[in-house]
């Protein structure tokens, strides 16, 4: 497999310079090379939701569920419990997760499922053409905010970290080596994996001259610990000041996953059917 | 005793329900075939609740007005109910508690108060004492109601029996309800009837947010889970349940989802998901009296328009509406079936009625629900999700499949799931779900999608849906009347309803809604009611009030 095989006859609709076309090479990339490490591909399933992102799953040749705004963690948890052998990844965008769809991101967390979520986070309406999102800076002007935003952003790796997420990490679509490390790390981590990755949208919030001013990679951060993993999600708010850019693994951990509190057996024709008629009695 | 009416009545907490229950079950006991309605306010502690049990030597599924026995907890039932009490009925109450006072029927007092203290019984077993009371009342052996106790309430048998004995012995016979030579049904609600239908069926995963009158499936899915292993979920809202059921189906495992208009409210966007990306769910959508809130626990039939087109877009679903136990276990089956067989959703439109009342469950009156087989892929080829078939109907395949992409879109989509905005795929991806719904309507007319019952030479014929099917056929057999109960609304089986119709001159039709939402349906098929008769006050009809109804319309 290489990864032209997970490429589809579908146009690429994306503008040029669009952040997303980073995202889907180092998907491509990193389910080619655990498709060589044992990991079949026929055992991944992509969910999306609606936006620009959402058109990831038309262009890569992989099982898909396209799904709606916002409702990508839902169906991803139940082919997760449905079948546990498969490799569940979300894509889903900061308007998608983050404002209509929140309270499944949050629960996703909490019920730390075994499945992926990619947040193409460029912090703006893109396919509705220009209107602020949950990480839009404060101040933003955009078409439902002319005058500026009046909200301050949310901070999605810490919203995860105290929702329960068990491994959280920052990219940058400028920088596919690390992006494609830390797809590879939250794909193969047990539980609820939560990859922020600052995606650029070159046609209504164009960040790239911010971004590579202040990105920077963490280098020897304690992922095991919540404060450190806490503070440093803090050292930037998603906010129009100076700070720094931490980029890498925030936190990773064990819990216990709600994929795994499935273990009854389904019976099958004629033993079920006994057991309905042996209910039956109970109910005289 | 042909028709025998007992009421019990208390504070909620105080184990009304299961009290009702088992009065139902004595009569049951004997023979008898039993109906219950259960009424109660939307609180947890303190209000006044009540079942009314009906016991018949046939088949019944209605409540009546007047009672022959109430069994009071406390003064505010006794009030509440005075005016149900005929001049023979008789009053067994908690002698602490409620004063006769002024009522000319007779009555029996039980010292239950003294009772559990010299028992040293907790106070939840003051129903057992006032149970064993009213058996003695109705002149039933002690061991029938021994039997009942050791085999539903086993925990501390020992002290629950002797509070039950002194119970019995001090009350004393009022009349003698004889024991008939009829074998014992099941006794269930229709919510436990749905249950047992999909699970049937091949239910594998159920999946619900708690909403009144529809949270009984939950619980019971919950309990049998370990049985079945049915993956039983309760998450964030309804929004999520419908999407969770629809992402157990992509991946090949049989799910249903229950809930109540609101409740159903925030599904209807992933309904949509549903119909354009043909994934079969089953939706139990118990009715309650609305708009909005309304009234939690009371019944309605305020969402057949509602549940027909929720949804935007056009596709094809199936909706039936069964009006009592038997018809909830085997509808529900076709239900599961007809949902994936034909990769559409598939609605159990049931009411506060149908859900809570307990029926008799007769299974071989109820007829075999049956796993159907489903057009699955031969492995031959690529697979295309959305291949065009002459049915419409795409074969299915789950993932893992070796060298198999699965893509399912919720946008307009080619035959292989991918995205696309041209023209000739919209309109061929739209005939191609509307060909779905042309191939179930002709696999159902293997089916009595609307049933006749009562005089079939009679002019004049009731129209009912749901839950008002047991009222409908007993008021019209003391007129003489035809019933016709339209029991699949979608798709409309305009052909057997109009065949059921031959005949008839004049159409009433009889509803728990204030438009006449069945009469406004039928309209659409040329199909014209002289009269209505609704109710829309959350209660249901009782057998008298609907002869009282049909008495004036006729007259």
């Amino acid at each position: 497999m290489n990864t032209k095989d997970l490429a589809t006859y579908a146009k690429n609709t994306w503008c040029p310079g669009c952040g997303n076309f980073s995202i889907l090479s180092a998907m491509r990339s990193v389910l080619a090379e655990l498709d060589q490490e044992g990991y079949p591909i026929e055992n991944v399933v992509l969910v999306s939701g609606i936006g620009c992102h959402g058109k990831i799953v038309d262009y890569m040749n992989v099982n898909s569920f396209y799904s709606i705004h916002g409702r990508t963690l839902p169906v991803a948890t139940a082919i997760k419990l449905a079948n546990p052998d498969l490799k569940v990844i979300c894509f889903s965008g900061d308007g998608d997760s983050l404002a209509e769809g929140l309270d499944h991101l949050i629960f996703a967390a909490k019920r730390n499922i075994d499945i992926t979520l990619i947040l193409h986070d460029n912090r703006v309406y893109g396919l509705t053409t220009g209107q602020y999102t949950p990480t839009s800076p404060l101040g933003f002007k955009g078409k439902s905010t002319p005058l500026g935003t009046a909200e301050l952003p949310m901070n999605p790796p810490e919203l995860m970290l105290v929702s329960g997420a068990t491994y959280i990490a920052r990219g940058y679509t400028h920088g596919i080596d690390l992006l494609q490390k830390l797809f590879r790390e939250a794909i193969v981590h047990k539980g609820f994996s939560f990859v922020d990755v600052l995606q650029v949208c070159v046609s209504y919030f164009n960040m790239y001259d911010t971004y590579n001013k202040r990105v920077y990679e963490l280098q020897g951060n304690d992922t095991g610990s919540f404060d450190e993993a806490l503070r440093l999600m803090r050292t930037w708010n998603y906010d129009g000041g100076d700070a720094k850019i931490p980029l890498g693994k925030f936190y990773e951990a064990d819990a216990p996953r709600l994929d795994q509190a499935f273990s009854a057996i389904k019976p099958i024709g004629a033993e079920r059917d006994a057991k309905i008629l042996a209910m039956l009695e109970n109910f005289i | 005793m042909d028709d025998f009416s007992t009421l019990i009545g208390g504070i909620a907490g105080d184990g009304i329900n299961e009290a009702g229950v088992t009065v139902a079950r004595l009569f049951n006991r004997l023979g008898y075939r039993i109906f219950m309605y259960y009424d109660y306010p939307s609180l947890i502690r303190g209000g006044h609740n009540f079942a009314l049990v009906r016991a018949s030597r046939s088949n019944i599924a209605v409540q009546r007005d007047q009672i022959d026995v109430l069994i009071a907890l406390n003064q505010e039932t006794l009030e509440t109910h005075k005016a149900r009490l005929k001049e023979s009925s008789f009053v067994i109450y908690d002698a602490d508690k409620v004063k006769l006072d002024g009522t000319k029927q007779k009555g029996c007092g039980l010292p239950i108060t003294s009772i559990l203290k010299e028992e040293e019984a907790p106070a939840v077993m003051k129903n057992t004492c006032i149970l064993a009371g009213f058996c003695r009342v109705v002149g039933m052996e002690w061991a029938v109601f021994e039997d009942i106790l050791k085999k539903h309430i086993p925990k501390k048998l020992e002290q629950n029996l002797r509070v039950a004995k002194r119970g019995y012995d001090s009350a004393a016979e009022f009349c003698r309800v004889e024991k008939i030579d009829q074998p014992s049904l099941p006794i269930m609600t229709g919510n436990q009837a749905i249950s047992l239908g999909l699970i049937k069926a091949g239910l594998g995963a159920y999946i619900a947010y708690p909403m009144t009158p529809s949270s009984s499936v939950l619980d019971f899915m919950a309990r049998v889970s370990p049985d079945f292993g049915i993956k039983v979920i309760h998450p964030e809202s309804e929004i999520a349940v419908m999407l969770m059921a629809e992402g157990f189906a992509y991946a090949g495992v049989k799910a249903a989802v229950g809930t109540s208009g609101g409740g159903f409210c925030l599904m209807t966007e992933a309904l949509g998901l549903a119909g354009n990306a043909e994934i079969p769910v089953v939706i139990i959508m118990a009715q309650r009296t609305g708009p909005s809130t309304g009234l939690p626990t009371y019944t309605a039939q305020g969402d057949l328009h509602f549940v027909l087109n929720a949804g935007q877009g056009e596709f094809p679903r199936f909706v039936v509406s069964p009006g009592d136990a038997e018809d909830a276990y085997f509808w529900s089956g076709v239900a599961l079936n007809m949902a994936w067989k034909y990769q559409v959703p598939s609605f159990i439109l049931s009411d506060k009625i149908t859900s809570e009342s307990q029926y008799n469950f007769d299974p071989a009156a109820a007829g075999e629900v049956l796993e159907e087989p489903l057009s699955i892929w031969n492995g031959q080829g690529q697979y295309k999700r959305y291949q065009y078939t002459d049915t419409g109907v795409s074969p299915l395949a789950y993932p893992p499949q070796k060298g198999q992409k699965i893509k399912s879109d919720s946008y307009t989509h080619d035959e292989f799931g991918i995205t696309t905005e041209e023209a000739k795929i919209t309109r061929e991806m739209n005939d191609k779900r509307l060909l779905k719904g042309q191939a179930m309507a002709a696999d159902l007319e293997g089916y009595e999608t609307v049933k006749v019952f009562g005089d079939d030479k009679s002019k004049t014929a009731l129209l009912c849906w749901g839950s008002n099917k047991g009222v409908c056929m007993e008021a019209a057999r003391k007129f003489g009347l035809k019933t016709i109960q339209v029991l699949v609304l979608s798709p409309f089986p305009e052909a057997r309803l109009k065949q059921a119709l031959s005949g008839v001159e004049r159409l009433i039709g009889v509803e728990c809604n204030s438009t006449a939402q069945l009469a406004r349906l039928v309209a659409g098929y040329g199909i014209r009611t002289q009269e209505q008769i609704l109710k829309y006050d959350g209660r249901p009809f009782s057998l008298d009030d609907l002869k009282a109804e049909l008495g004036r319309v006729l007259a």
